[in-house]
């Protein structure tokens, strides 16, 4: 169960539109390191999570990834908002502008869909908390990538916060791959999967 | 009181305690018996209740729960500008 609050995680306000950068930023809304995946993954793999530090963690962490997915949506909604035709043309938005003028669709920067086969749900705890701990890296590399593109102070600073959270999401993770390895046997953390066999 | 803040200082009250509220949250899932961290959390979530219902009262409902404090007529949800919009953010 959700419920939604009428505000963004981190205030976005963006005065000048640039869609060259919307093309870009709209990654990490529907690419393969962006935030929709995130929080899919996380939502996912909580079901058959066997201990519940790390059930509730990745529940709460993956209801903070729809936060930022909505303040990605509203960076690039305010970065093409108002824009003609040509001029989101001009800006090399031409492609995502024929089929979905200026809405939000989950798209990587390339143009490729969003798809499930970015995210990995296995159902083994300790390879389901590697590939969150990689998630975050490379989210975390992806808005570094980002910060040397963008140079309007009031699209770095929501950026900047996104960033700093993959940085303690991957802590808490890393906090969590312990716990699960503090519930198994030391000499073989591998003897049998928790999450699966009796 | 002498002077209500205004919509975007309150606002900005309120996302700086949910902050701190959704980061403790975090923290004690993975340290579920830090006595220190739970106190901690006790006082600004109450404190970021408190400053919802506050909010709702003069400016509308960031929640669903504090949406009955909102003395109006209308259902104010569907007027207050959404977070990605102006005025909303």
């Amino acid at each position: 169960m959700w419920n939604y609050e009428k505000r963004l995680q981190y205030p976005v306000k963006i005065s000048q539109p640039n869609a060259a950068l919307a093309k870009i930023i709209i990654t990490q809304f529907g690419g393969p390191d962006g935030e929709l995946a995130a929080s899919m993954r996380y939502l996912a793999q909580r079901y058959t999570m066997p201990y519940k530090e790390v059930t509730a963690l990745l529940t709460d962490i993956g209801t903070e990834e729809l936060a930022h997915m909505e303040m990605i949506c509203a960076i690039v909604h305010q970065l093409t908002r108002g824009l003609s035709a040509e001029e989101l043309e001009k800006a090399g938005f031409a492609d995502y502008y024929v089929d979905h003028t200026a809405a939000l669709w989950p798209a990587a920067a390339s143009g490729a869909a969003w798809t499930a086969a970015y995210i990995q749900s296995k159902g083994d705890p300790i390879t389901d908390l590697h590939e969150d701990l990689a998630a975050e890296q490379k989210a975390r590399t992806t808005y570094d990538n980002i910060l040397r593109l963008v140079k309007d102070p009031e699209v770095c600073d929501p950026i900047r916060f996104l960033r700093q959270r993959e940085i303690v999401h991957y802590q808490r993770f890393g906090e969590s791959l312990r716990i699960i390895q503090d519930n198994l046997d030391a000499n073989n953390f591998y003897a049998f999967n928790p999450a699966f066999d009796k | 009181m002498s002077s209500q803040p205004n919509r975007k200082e309150m606002l900005s009250i309120i996302n700086e305690i949910s902050f701190t509220v959704v980061d403790t949250q975090l923290y004690l899932d993975t340290h579920p018996c830090d006595n220190e961290a739970i106190a901690y959390f006790e006082q600004f979530s109450s404190m970021r209740n408190q400053a919802l219902k506050e909010f709702a009262e003069c400016y509308g409902p960031l929640t669903i729960d504090t949406a009955v404090y909102a003395c109006n007529e209308r259902w104010s949800w569907v007027n207050d500008p959404w977070p990605w919009q102006e005025g909303g953010c």
